[in-house]
């Protein structure tokens, strides 16, 4: 027989859980709710039993219950158990997940009376995540965004904007234009178990069907954002990534984000590539950046944005190349950014940079090194670049070459502007800012001429930059 | 120690009416053929020692005796049929059946037009052993944890899979010559062709439609067997779209693999593919997987064999139609609502495996010759295997056993009901007790079962007015397993605590179908819980999972009422 679950009552201490309410039911008196939200406990499910292990949810976040069915399985010291409720409800957050362990008498998830307690129990999981030591993850994110409508537009891209996933999507022969979501089991658990969104991956198995892999990638460009409050890539002074403590002859296995990197990189041998390099004059463009700095604008996104405006006349040198079949010109031009923090990398994209004018996209920029740093970049602002930037500029190095992510069509890799002297046409000798770029590309799809091509329209919108403002 | 549960679920009107009494009375009645045969010869033995019960065993054993010596009489006249006994088909059961006649001095010939060994050694049991061997070994591998938490270290463990499937064909053809020469030794006839029924206690063999060879024989056992099942709308290409038969070939390991069917051969399937680096996705028609097993037992395979894998399903769907990969495009699964009929969604993966079930094999047999229609393929049958006409009266001398018939499709029931009719047919009253028969799934760990599932033997308490109780003991309690560190696993028992009769016993864990034999054996034999509990298991063994579950079990034998009626000892 099942054990019954442990259940309290609890007077939930929320922030301000007034306009929350208000704003989803304003006709709602918020006071009288909260007494209808229960705590359920671990149950002691023997007399020697300290901690009980959750072996599985068989109920989901939202689900009704019904009293006396099964909730959870939880394994004790001697065996497993279904443990069921006795009270009707609905199962508004998990607050341990599976293979979580929480000691005899913890709350373990919150059981809501009606389906409009489902949100303030969720926040009040949140809130209550902070002191308990069993926290699940699923309780992190801000409350509001998880109210039982779906989540305001802004964090999850329209599907039509969530290039290049749609894009690669739309070229399934069978996902009814990025209808379907079309992954392999492993990749939905994988999936679910990272909590990646399904719908913001690039599929990059057989027919663009998301694999294990593809899931990995988006979690391993968004899950080492920055611990400490700098990035590197906006700091004029190089820091280079300093590790605390490093014990020296020890082996120290992968995480699972470099782990991800690892098979990404090997798997990026099987792309051809080649590399052509350019030496662009940046006197202009460093001139433009001393005058628009004051309003905000960085380097970062004036590069993204010379950049794109380059790609909208060679759109081969944005498009991609996943199956060795076909490749798809991609909808969108959205540059990615590698920046480097604690030994990670993670490529915020700055989508649609060659519509978006130089003062948005550096707001742009600003907010999604913000994010990083808090840990919310959502998928589809770290793995929808269609084209890469890598600068190492900033640590004096003058050129370098990058190796294509999979996926993209290149990556161009960005030394620093230094004094050179250089001899003009005119027979003259004059001293210049001076910068090599370097592009990394996809040779099935990208050849030589289009890189040069694409180089040359580079460095005439970097040498004469008042188009970038406009 | 054993964490164990028991459990009374004694309905409200428990009849104490002595059924004990009632089931002695009859055992005694030794022309009652509705009592399970096995069972009969033991009763008596051991639960009574009455000077009635003893009389009893000498009649029948004088019974035997006169038939035995009519048989042989009626051998040593002048043939009237070319055999004793005539058995078309040399798969498993034929081949039980054709080693018993032989010891029962039957002149026996076997027919068969494919190959000896029939599904269970060719297509079927034997080569999907040997893969799951493999996966097994993979699988153990793999575990990192698992390995680490034993102090070992591998290296990237790898397979070469041309190698796998010889080893599977390899033993195929090693088990056929091993049954053709059991066979040959022992003088039964092997005669090569199609076997078609041309008449009573007569048949033809040879080429497909031109059978051309006649021959007599007394009695006739149709053990044709089964092929699997494929349901309508799925186009079998083989090679992306296929059934057990060509999946056991390993010819190749798809990335992503549908599997049509979550019984036995598709959870066997997925621990195959799985191990070798596929993902696999499971189409089941009923709202549960592993429809069958007991619903305790499918829920914690699910947790075990399911959940953690790289496997993902769709329950209570059909698949509609599925389109073999080409022309660069995927293998194409149109699901449908079970119930509803309306499309839900449509899979595209690399293959699709079809583990709907088996049909029987019984076209072309020359059935109609004497008036026997088939059910649904199946050939009607009566407790004794013997076939019925369309009209319900009963064929004589001639049998069907095995998938042919239906009543239990495993390749061990129908040797079972091969040595049941040959023990008929020489005049000892034979019924195979098929609730005695255990099955086991050969998945890493293993699960097995033998006799009543929890809701079966729950229905049947209800309507037997007995009441039932269920034990349960976990591996992680047993030290063997510990040791072995698989401690994931549990064993149950569904039992009468007033007789102390074992109803049913599952058990899903460690050497599983192994552990199964000691239950089905006490079911078999009769044996109560409260005798069996006395036997002495091996320490520290895995079979002590189940010594602890017939100690965990409450029988209230002191209450029971034909205790405290006098009993000449």
């Amino acid at each position: 027989m099942a054990a019954l679950l442990h259940v309290r009552f609890t007077s939930p201490s929320l922030p301000s859980p007034v306009r929350r309410r208000s704003s989803c039911r304003p006709a709602a008196t918020p006071t009288r709710i909260y007494a209808k939200i229960r705590e359920i406990f671990m149950p002691a499910l023997s007399s020697t039993m300290t901690e009980g292990k959750i072996v599985s949810w068989v109920k989901s976040e939202g689900d009704r219950l019904a009293k006396g069915e099964s909730v959870v399985v939880v394994e004790s010291d001697k065996a497993d158990m279904d443990v069921e409720t006795f009270y009707d409800g609905f199962l508004a957050a998990i607050m341990v997940e599976e293979g979580g362990v929480a000691p005899v008498g913890s709350a373990i998830a919150l059981l809501a009376e009606s389906e409009d307690e489902i949100a303030l129990a969720k926040s009040q999981a949140s809130s209550s995540s902070s002191s308990s030591p069993v926290a699940a993850p699923v309780a992190d994110s801000p409350a509001p965004s998880q109210a039982p409508t779906p989540p305001p537009s802004q964090t999850v891209p329209p599907p039509p904007r969530a290039s290049p996933a749609s894009a690669s999507l739309s070229a399934h022969p069978a996902s009814e234009g990025g209808q379907r979501i079309v992954a392999t089991p492993f990749a939905k658990k994988l999936a679910k178990e990272l909590k990646v969104d399904l719908a913001v991956v690039t599929g990059t198995g057989p027919q663009g069907r998301i694999v294990a892999k593809d899931v990995e990638a988006a979690t391993a460009s968004g899950s080492t954002v920055p611990r400490e409050p700098k990035t590197v890539a906006e700091t004029g002074a190089a820091k280079v990534p300093t590790s605390p403590i490093i014990q020296l002859g020890s082996v120290v296995p992968f995480t699972t984000m470099q782990g991800a990197v690892s098979k990404n990189m090997v798997e990026s041998l099987s792309v051809p590539t080649f590399r052509v390099g350019y030496t662009i004059t940046t006197n202009a463009l460093d001139e433009l950046y001393k005058k628009i700095k004051p309003k905000g604008v960085t380097m970062t996104a004036l590069l993204a944005k010379a950049t794109a405006m380059a790609l909208i006349k060679h759109p081969v040198v944005n498009s991609s190349c996943r199956d060795g079949k076909s490749f798809t010109y991609n909808s969108s031009i959205n540059i990615a950014v590698a920046v480097a923090i604690d030994g990670g990398l993670i490529t915020p994209v700055l989508q649609d940079a060659d519509k978006v004018d130089i003062y948005s996209l550096s707001r742009k920029w600003k907010e999604l090194v913000d994010k990083a740093r808090a840990k919310q970049l959502q998928p589809h602002e770290y793995n929808t670049g269609t084209f890469t930037l890598s600068n190492l500029g900033m640590f004096g190095v003058d050129r370098f070459d990058a190796i294509l992510p999979p996926g993209t069509g290149a990556i161009m890799a960005v030394g620093a502007s230094q004094p050179t002297v250089v001899a003009s046409k005119d027979g003259r000798i004059g001293l210049m800012n001076q910068m090599q770029v370097n592009v990394t590309a996809d040779h099935r799809v990208i050849y030589g001429s289009d890189l040069a091509a694409f180089l040359q329209t580079l460095a005439q919108i970097i040498e004469n930059p008042k188009d970038l403002t406009m | 120690m054993a964490a164990s549960i028991s459990l009374s679920l004694s309905p409200a009107s428990t009849t104490r009416s002595s059924p004990a009494a009632a089931r002695l009375g009859a055992a005694f009645r030794s022309n009652s053929r509705s009592f399970c045969g096995l069972r009969r010869e033991v009763l008596p033995l051991r639960s009574v020692g009455s000077a009635a019960s003893r009389r009893m065993i000498v009649e029948l054993a004088r019974h035997r005796a006169a038939t035995i010596v009519a048989a042989a009489t009626n051998n040593g006249k002048p043939a009237k049929f070319d055999y004793d006994l005539i058995i078309i088909g040399a798969g498993v059961g034929g081949h039980g059946a054709a080693l018993h006649a032989v010891e029962k001095g039957l002149k026996t010939a076997i027919i068969e037009g494919d190959i000896i060994g029939g599904t269970c050694v060719n297509r079927g049991c034997v080569p999907s052993k040997a893969l799951l061997a493999v996966s097994g070994r993979m699988r153990e591998f793999q575990d990192e944890h698992h390995l680490k938490a034993l102090g070992l270290q591998v290296a990237s463990p790898g397979y070469d899979r041309q190698s796998v499937a010889d080893h599977a064909n390899n033993l195929a053809s090693k088990i056929r010559s091993n049954l053709t020469n059991s066979l040959k030794s022992l003088g039964v006839d092997i005669l090569t062709g199609f076997g078609t029924i041309v008449g009573a206690q007569k048949v033809k063999y040879g080429k497909v439609g031109f059978p051309d060879t006649e021959v007599t024989a007394e009695n006739i056992i149709i053990a044709t067997g089964s092929v699997p099942f494929v349901p309508k709308g799925i186009e079998i290409d083989g090679k992306t779209v296929f059934t057990s038969d060509h999946a056991l070939k390993l010819e190749w390991v798809p990335d992503w693999i549908a599997i049509v069917g979550s019984g036995y051969i598709g959870l066997e399937f997925s621990d195959v593919y799985t191990a070798l680096g596929s993902e696999v996705t499971f189409v089941e028609a009923l709202d549960q997987l592993m429809p069958g097993f007991d619903p305790e037992i499918a829920k914690l395979a699910q947790r075990i064999l399911i959940n953690p894998r790289k496997i993902d399903y769709h329950t209570g769907v059909f698949a509609k139609k599925i389109t073999p990969a080409k022309d660069g495009k995927p293998v194409l699964i149109e699901l449908i609502d079970a119930k509803t009929k309306e499309p839900t969604d449509t899979l595209e993966v690399d293959a699709a495996m079809i583990a709907t079930g088996r049909a029987p094999f019984t076209k072309e047999l020359g059935l109609e010759n004497v008036n026997v229609a088939t059910v649904r393929g199946f050939v009607p049958v009566d407790e004794h295997m013997q076939v019925t006409d369309a009209d319900g009266n009963l064929v004589p001398h001639l049998y069907c056993i095995g998938d042919a018939n239906g009543k239990l499709m495993l390749a061990h029931a129908a040797s079972a009901q091969g040595i049941s009719v040959v023990e008929q047919i020489c005049g000892n009253d034979n019924v195979l007790n098929h609730l005695s028969i255990p099955a086991a799934c050969f998945t890493h760990p293993e699960i097995s079962m033998v006799g009543l599932t929890e809701p079966q033997a729950r229905e049947k308490a209800e309507n037997g007015g007995f009441p039932i109780s269920v034990a349960k003991t976990s591996f992680k309690a047993n030290t063997k397993a510990l040791a072995e560190n698989e401690g994931e696993g549990l064993a149950k028992l569904i039992y009468r605590p007033d007789t102390g009769e074992i109803l049913g016993v599952h058990i899903i864990g460690l050497h599983a179908a192994d552990l199964i034999h000691e239950a089905s054996n006490a079911i078999a034999l009769g044996t109560r819980l409260q005798d069996i509990k006395f036997a002495v298991h091996a320490h520290p063994t895995l079979s002590e999972v189940l010594d602890e579950l017939f100690k965990s079990a409450k029988v209230n034998s002191g209450v029971l009422p034909s205790v405290n009626e006098p009993v000449a000892v």
